[in-house]
């Protein structure tokens, strides 16, 4: 597998570290159902998901990376930074 | 035997080889597979379940029966195609799965019994009493079936692993592919030419035929030299492409010549991993078997493969040869061996209106329908029209059509598409990206046509990759239609074998669709057809041709099982290249690390880097002895420890201070400058991340500590927060670990002696307790933090990391000179128990900052990563197992860290469990031993006793709760 970082360049995906699905965090301190969705509850999707990575062995970008799950495809590879997940 | 005058073997170039201990001769450029076959070595391996005779079937790494072990001891490997292994001085191979020898091999009394020996016997047959499955009889039938065996020792071979990029992979050197790269790289494409064989040609090297009015090898030598005279065209032999892998990633395994490999210090091959804009699968078509009675003799063979064995190596299998067949291969093979003077008794072709041109005994649309011969083939039964007819021969060729190489295009997840007219299954379009088919890959069988298609496919791959496409033809060849017609299976009695690797005969397919396993993933998981090494390349397209049969389907409906790589066996030492020792786990030493094992200190990993245990003295015969002389050393005197392997961060930027504020539980921003304050980290889900210290050495400049061991998870989640969550604020972060060396100078002479090494002296009013700030030392710039880890009064001093390991040595000797020294983790580690503080032992991960009393940490006036989610009822229940600190107060004075405590009159029963010992040590200064533990209700509980059992370890103790800081609890000597 192979990403584009916007800042590198096609590089392995060895190179990059796995986070999970590109949530936006909840507004506000108090407990509620939309933290325990941001922290706990995930989709499963078959089709288009969307992930966060980081390039940790290259430049430390965060990215939004957006791929089909059931073709391996690559559609999107974002800078998290001004792309509020 | 060998023929006179054919064959691309150098005969001036013996070479002497061993099998099952005879030696025999071949020549330079042979495959152990031709020089058996020469040397009229016809049984070569005993089948896998019912130990019969078998011999070379095929040329290539297809081949199902010819699997032998080269080697001896730690060297031995095993399962090794006798096919594709280069005859080369020395070569010492053996059969396998015999006992005690190849020629007498008393297991094949389980062909005696093979009616009991079905499909799934073993489900059936053994199943009382049911103890002796385990000890009796699997033990029985591992060893009394099977391929090689590897030798139990510590593999020794050396693999590398190497990678590479191109424009175009073009996969198989046969004449499409060298067609393809021709055109790709005519047209300015970097390419790589990957072929498993030892040279290029493909089929070309094993036929008798023309390419652009020569002799198709002058061809193929012709188009080799223009290739690799171009300087973006790079050859690769001996590759074998594994497998197909997401954005037009390839596995490929090579291996070296033997000539090259049994070079000092040469690697065997090694496992690349080709990333490819493009790719032409031009790997061609294997040629399928007929099912029939008896035909897995040794002497049955694939008929292009006797063609290959004529034309390329000069070999005859037999004096005698039967061909047999569906589709004009048979034919061909029958004229090369007239051609060659060899006698070809007969021609079988099942085709009823099928014409031969050759001077032979012709039956046309009659079947082979059995064999005879013990060791080896004798005679063919011949079932025509009018009856059945017996000829002698030593050699049978077999052609049931061919099977394009339609792996790689399966091998993420697509299908093949069945063709009706050709009768194999064709690659599906598009299923791996960037990838396309051409040649017999493709279904193209005559040379022209593959020509043609490996042309088009090259422009094609150098057009999608925007290079300007040139002009170029195609060159003339036979381009002879390809006529087949359906025989799957001859009908008769006796066994027929379908997959000869796993010995799955018709009749155990058969069982399989009686039984249920209809899906064809069911008939191969039940009747092994298809798996292992084999992975269905001769007898997959057979087999659910039976299956369809037995099932009342088309071949179309039932489907094929699911091609996943490797194309061919990858030994895990190839796979895993360079992944061990340190390629595994890189060493991080410290700037004192040189110093720590001159003085003798054995060195433990902490993640990957080394740290000194402890520091052995004259007269200390354990390691308790030296750890508790380096604690009452730290208390009394002076000690030195390295503690450069905590993470430092430098974060600098306006918004440095609120980010802080942000991901500790506790206000940085209110820190002035010079001052250090311990934080406190959680992850977003309000559970301790990480902790440590962090200073303020400018308005807008912090330098974090984190953990040695969660360095790295920190700074990525430091990231995370800056790039993700608060990606507006102004800050950089950089790790700067390895830039600084630091040292902890602890205990009451501490200032003593660092008053001796800098450049000006310290007081306490300068650097009071959490103060830091600029020293000098010895003209070095470096940083002073009076911060302590181990409750005395302390200091950490940093420098650039160049100079750590003479700052070290110096520090280390003014300590001794002052009664101290240098201490390792061992000591460390008792200082923090003493004191109550915390590891990661503590914060494992499940633990809340309530859970270990720092809930007063976690700020109510400003936001933090965190903390909705720490607000959880459940996160601050009271009934939580919360930290405390133990002793022993009963007759056994034992704590044993993983242990669990119980209340004293309650069974150790996992419901009455209480809590667990994280931590324990013997303390000198207390003269016990001392632990740590979370215990429920813990803080209430302080003075009551619990019982700790350990079941693993057998132990139990009687224990006091005490406060979590065992010594100096009002941390008089942290500020004296």
């Amino acid at each position: 597998m192979r990403l584009v970082c916007p800042v590198c360049g096609e590089r392995d995906r060895r190179e990059f570290y796995y986070q999970g699905a590109a949530l936006a965090q909840p507004e506000g301190e108090e407990w509620g159902p939309h933290w325990d969705d941001y922290l706990h509850n995930r989709d499963n999707p078959a089709g288009v998901t969307r992930d966060m990575w980081q390039h940790e062995q290259g430049c430390g970008a965060w990215l939004i990376v957006t791929r089909d799950t059931v073709s391996h495809t690559v559609l999107r590879c974002d800078l998290a930074v001004g792309a509020r997940a | 035997m060998r023929v006179e005058d054919k064959g691309l073997i150098d005969r001036d170039r013996p070479v002497v080889f061993h099998f099952d201990g005879r030696e025999y001769q071949g020549f330079a450029g042979d495959t152990l597979a031709s020089a058996l076959l020469a040397n009229d070595v016809r049984m070569v391996a005993r089948s896998f379940k019912y130990h019969r005779p078998r011999g070379v079937m095929t040329a290539g790494s297809e081949e199902p029966n010819a699997l032998v072990t080269l080697g001896l001891g730690a060297a031995q490997e095993p399962n090794l195609r006798a096919t594709t292994v280069e005859l080369h001085e020395g070569l010492w191979a053996r059969s396998q799965n015999r006992w005690p020898t190849l020629g007498l091999d008393l297991l094949a009394v389980n062909d005696l019994f093979a009616p009991v020996l079905g499909a799934g016997f073993y489900y059936k047959t053994f199943m009382w009493p049911r103890a002796f499955w385990e000890r009796i009889y699997e033990p029985v039938i591992r060893r009394a079936a099977g391929l090689g065996a590897l030798s139990g020792d510590p593999a020794q071979d050396r693999y590398e692993r190497a990678f590479a990029h191109c424009d175009l992979l073009v996969i198989g050197g046969g004449p499409a592919g060298l067609m393809a790269a021709r055109a790709a790289a005519k047209a300015g494409a970097d390419v790589i030419l990957a072929e498993e064989d030892t040279r290029l040609g493909g089929r070309l090297l094993a036929e008798s035929e023309e390419v652009d009015g020569v002799p198709a090898v002058a061809w193929v030598e012709e188009i080799v030299a223009e290739l690799a005279a171009m300087p973006n065209v790079r050859i690769m032999t001996r590759m074998a492409v594994t497998g197909a892998y997401d954005q037009g990633t390839y596995g490929a395994l090579e291996r070296l010549a033997p000539e090259v490999a049994d070079r000092a210090h040469a690697p065997k091959g090694a496992f690349w991993r080709i990333v490819a804009k493009r790719t032409v699968l031009a790997a061609g078509a294997l040629e399928r078997p007929v099912t029939f009675a008896g035909n897995d003799r040794p002497g049955v063979m694939m008929a292009g493969a006797v063609r290959a064995y004529l034309n390329r190596w000069g070999v005859v299998p037999g004096r005698s040869t039967v061909v047999f067949g569906n589709n004009d291969s048979a034919h061909r093979t029958a004229a090369d061996l007239q051609e060659a003077g060899v006698h070809v008794a007969a021609l079988v072709d099942s085709r009823h209106y099928a014409r031969c041109d050759l001077d032979v005994a012709f039956y046309p649309g009659a079947q082979v329908c059995g064999t005879a011969g013990r060791r080896g083939l004798e005679a063919v039964t011949i079932a025509t029209a009018k009856g059945e007819t017996r000829i002698a021969a030593e050699c049978l060729a077999v052609s049931g059509g061919w099977n394009p190489s339609v792996h790689l295009a399966c091998h993420m997840g697509a299908r093949p598409v069945w063709d009706a007219d050709r009768l194999a299954f064709l690659p599906p379009e598009g299923a791996v990206p960037g990838q396309r088919a051409a040649g017999a890959a493709a279904g193209e069988f005559s040379t022209r046509a593959c020509l043609e298609s490996g042309l088009a496919e090259g422009l094609r791959a150098a057009s999608d990759l925007g290079l300007k496409v040139p002009k170029m033809s195609v060159p003339s060849a036979g381009d002879a239609a390809y006529d087949i017609f359906p025989l799957w299976q001859v009908p008769g009695k006796g066994r027929a074998w379908l997959d000869f690797q796993n010995d799955v005969t018709v009749k155990d397919v058969e069982l399989a669709a009686r039984e249920n396993f209809r899906s064809v993933e069911h008939m191969k998981r039940y009747t092994t057809q298809g798996m292992a090494p084999d992975q269905g390349k001769n007898s997959n397209v057979n087999a659910l041709a039976v299956l369809a049969d037995a099932t009342g389907r088309g071949i179309p409906e039932t489907g094929t099982t699911t091609f996943r790589p490797p194309y061919v066996p990858v030994p895990i030492a190839a796979m895993g290249a360079g992944a061990k020792g340190k390629g595994f786990a890189p060493e991080r030493l410290t700037t004192s690390h040189a110093e720590s094992v001159a003085r003798g200190a054995p060195m433990i990993e902490a993640g990957l880097w080394y740290r000194p245990s402890y520091f052995p003295r004259k007269r200390e015969r354990t390691w308790r002895q030296s750890c508790d002389r380096e604690v009452t050393m730290v208390r009394g005197s002076v000690g030195i420890c390295d503690v450069s392997t905590l993470g430092k961060i430098d974060i600098q930027g306006p918004d440095a201070a609120r980010f802080l504020d942000f991901v500790y539980t506790n206000t940085f921003s209110t820190l002035r400058e010079g001052r250090v304050r311990y934080g406190l980290m959680l992850r977003e889900d309000g559970h301790v991340m990480d902790d440590g210290t962090c200073a303020r050495l400018g308005e807008q400049h912090y330098l974090m500590t984190t953990t040695t061991a969660a360095a790295g998870q920190v700074m990525r989640h430091l990231e995370f927060v800056a790039q993700v969550l608060r990606p507006g604020w102004d800050l950089r972060m950089v790790s700067v670990t390895e830039q600084w060396a630091q040292f902890a100078v602890a205990g009451t002479q501490a200032r003593d002696l660092l008053n001796g090494l800098l450049d000006e002296p310290i007081d306490d009013a300068g650097f009071p307790f959490m103060g830091c700030g600029p020293v000098s030392v010895g003209g070095v710039a470096g940083r002073l933090f009076r911060i302590s880890f181990s409750g005395e009064h302390a200091y950490e001093i940093a420098v650039p990391a160049r100079y750590g390991a003479a700052l070290f040595k110096e520090l280390v000797a003014g300590a001794e000179a002052m009664g101290g020294g240098a201490y390792g983790m061992e000591a460390l580690n008792v200082l923090r128990i003493e004191k109550g503080f915390i590891t990661h032992a503590e914060i494992h991960g499940r633990v809340t900052a309530h859970d270990i009393g720092m809930q007063g940490m976690m700020s109510g006036k400003k936001e933090f990563i965190g903390k909705p989610a720490a607000s959880r009822v459940g996160l601050l229940d009271p009934e939580r197992e919360r930290l405390v600190g133990l002793k022993p107060v009963g007759a056994v004075k034992e704590l044993l860290p993983g242990a669990h405590l119980f209340d004293e009159g309650a069974e150790a029963v996992s419901a009455n469990d209480q809590g667990y010992i994280t931590s324990a040590c013997y303390s000198p200064t207390l003269g016990h031993v001392i632990g740590q533990a979370f215990l429920r209700r813990g803080p209430e509980r302080i003075g009551e006793r619990v019982r700790m059992v350990d079941h693993l370890r057998g132990s139990e103790t009687v224990c006091e709760v005490t406060g979590v800081v065992q010594y100096d609890p009002d941390g008089g000597r942290l500020r004296g």
